[in-house]
């Protein structure tokens, strides 16, 4: 059984941290603190802690005037409400701005779960992929999380992070080090890459354990940033493994699947499966369930996988 | 001040003409406004727009970026010449408010953002223990946008005194008539009812619009918000009160009509 974690809680912690290590850190957040965790921060910080109630797109503007003063503002809230709801504001204030404001969503995707679908961000990644200059990441457990927190704090510049309601599996190689803008072989393989982000990663490893007693020798990248995307990465996979699948919680047009694509679209063409989201919404159930319902399982990946492998020819 | 300015009307409807597009109504209204700001009450340095100590103009109404850009120019922030390259390719100066223009301290062309972002360099400015402060103009018809209101809201909730919202009160949005368009009376109650301490001005009596901004500057614990009675288009005989002159520059004969009565 392996070790179940939250991300959630993971970015809590290191925000106390580095609440500690940098007086210009400063948090906002959206009437959601307990659930987002900002509230270790708040506690220790409640100078540098600032509540903006429900009122998204004052949130966001307001951390854009921070970020002009030099502060390094982290303002939390859920998917749903970090990205479609503020958009004008993150687009304007934030992205044309180049302004240092770090959002960290969490509750994103299906596996939020009984909510439903107004909870389901499942549209995120397209819209913040679509602005010019922001960092995109999505950690794939709860050990990276605290290091991406730790990445996008030095960085200047808008960033995106993107987190889950329930723990998930700690998947991480023991000494891995997130560097921001690669993409990381988490299994080596020959016969096909399966290229996953967030907590598709580790149904990929699943998969690729599976896939190894049939024969197929399937290598496993963890994509965790999505914007700007490892091209050299992908295209060394195509290369060297000559078939891609990709495995994200999100849909598929606009997300990593399109991204894999595109980049290969003009570099490497080869057989290509996406495994995501369909266009349609869910509706409230349990998180397990959820991701059985939309096909985000191991064995939708090694579907996807030997149809790749069949079409490499 | 008068002498200046008249200079920036003429500025503003040069540009606007020399562009063939732009928001000359609701930047003639601001004149006065801008002018006691720039050359009487804001605490800046031409030569070091990012010096920390600053007070901060926001002007969230960003389409009304010609009145912002002749007083910099005026001030000493890049040369007045640059103002004739306004929305042409290559130029600093960008249709909308944008932070590449030395002097401009945030983006706008989306209504509505600047009080929030106000209230963030405000209290950077608290947090830091500087004591600029912070102004941010505001349209009539940008007060329609709910996250003015948010934002006068969380003004409040966070106790700034180091925040003055200016509303120029041109009574013209976009189309028409704010009384046609949307209804924002009683705006003076809306803005007190949110905790705010509202002042009413005439915004083109320079005494006046000075007394008020630096009573606002105070910073004695309370937000002040300024009404400013303006008339859109002022200066300009053809563009008083006219919504077309909103958001249509002066053709080339209308140009120098506007000069004539600005001289
Ligand atoms: C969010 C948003 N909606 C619509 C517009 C288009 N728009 C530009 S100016 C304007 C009217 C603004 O009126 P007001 O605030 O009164 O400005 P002023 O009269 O001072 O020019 C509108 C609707 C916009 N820029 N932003
Ligand atoms: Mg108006």
């Amino acid at each position: 059984m392996v070790t179940q974690a939250s991300t959630r809680e993971a970015y809590g912690k290191t925000l106390l941290e580095l609440g500690r290590e940098n007086t210009n850190i400063v948090v906002i957040g959206g009437d959601l603190n307990k659930s987002t965790m900002t509230t270790f921060f708040a506690k220790e910080f409640p100078d540098r802690f600032f509540d903006c109630g429900a009122a998204e797109q004052n949130m966001m503007s307001i951390s854009a005037g921070l970020a002009s003063s030099g502060k390094i503002p982290f303002v939390s809230t859920f998917a749903v409400f970090g990205s479609g709801r503020p958009f004008d504001q993150i687009r304007i204030s934030i992205a044309q701005a180049r302004a240092n404001v770090k959002i960290v969503v969490t509750h994103a995707g299906i596996i939020t779960g009984s909510d439903g679908m107004s909870a389901h961000g499942i549209e995120d990644l397209a819209l913040m992929c679509s602005l010019v200059g922001f960092t995109v990441v999505v950690p794939a457990d709860a050990r990276e999380t605290a290091q991406v927190i730790r990445s996008v704090a030095e960085m200047d510049g808008p960033c995106y992070i993107r987190l889950s309601r329930p723990a998930t599996p700690l998947i991480c190689p023991e000494g891995y080090r997130f560097q921001p803008g690669k993409a990381s072989v988490f299994r080596p393989g020959g016969d096909v890459s399966i290229l996953a982000t967030g907590i598709m990663v580790a149904k990929a490893l699943e998969a690729a354990g599976t896939l190894a007693q049939e024969g197929i020798d399937a290598r496993v990248v963890n994509v965790s940033t999505l914007k700007p995307i490892d091209q050299e990465c992908i295209i060394r996979c195509a290369h060297e493994t000559g078939a891609i699948v990709t495995a994200e919680e999100h849909l598929k047009h606009g997300g990593l699947g399109s991204i894999v694509s595109q980049v290969l679209v003009e570099n490497c063409p080869v057989p290509v499966s996406t495994v995501a989201i369909e266009d349609v919404y869910s509706h409230s159930g349990e998180a397990d369930e959820l991701l059985q319902l939309r096909g985000l399982t191991p064995e939708k990946i090694q579907v996807a996988v030997r149809e790749v492998v069949a079409r490499k020819g | 001040m008068e002498s200046r300015a008249r200079v920036i009307r003429r500025h503003i409807v040069k540009m606007t003409a020399a562009a063939g597009s732009g928001h000359p109504g609701g930047s003639l209204s601001a004149v006065e406004l801008l002018t006691a700001l720039y050359f009487r009450v804001l605490r800046h340095n031409p030569s070091d727009p990012h010096w920390l100590d600053r007070d901060r103009f926001i002007l969230s109404k960003g389409h009304c970026v010609p009145v912002l850009y002749s007083v910099l120019a005026e001030a000493g922030y890049f040369d007045v010449k640059e103002l004739q390259t306004f929305r042409k390719v290559g130029s600093l100066l960008q249709g909308h408010c944008h932070v590449m223009t030395p002097g401009v301290e945030q983006c706008a062309g989306s209504l509505g953002q600047g009080l929030s972002f106000g209230i963030g360099a405000a209290l950077a400015g608290r947090l830091d223990g500087r004591d600029y402060t912070v102004y941010v103009m505001i349209g009539d018809g940008e007060c329609d946008e709910g996250q003015v209101w948010e934002a006068a809201m969380a003004a409040s909730h966070f106790r700034l005194d180091n925040l003055v919202a200016i509303v120029d009160r041109n009574r013209i949005q976009n189309d028409r008539h704010t009384s046609e368009a949307m209804e924002i009376e009683p705006i003076a109650d809306k803005w007190a009812s949110f905790g705010w301490t509202v002042k009413e001005i005439d915004g083109h009596d320079l005494a006046q619009v000075v007394d008020a901004l630096e009573a606002a500057h105070q910073q004695d614990g309370e937000r002040h918000a300024i009404i400013a009675h303006t008339t859109k288009g002022k200066g300009v005989s053809f563009m008083e009160d006219n919504p077309e002159f909103h958001g249509k520059a002066p053709n080339p004969e209308q140009l120098q009509k506007a000069l004539q009565e600005l001289s």
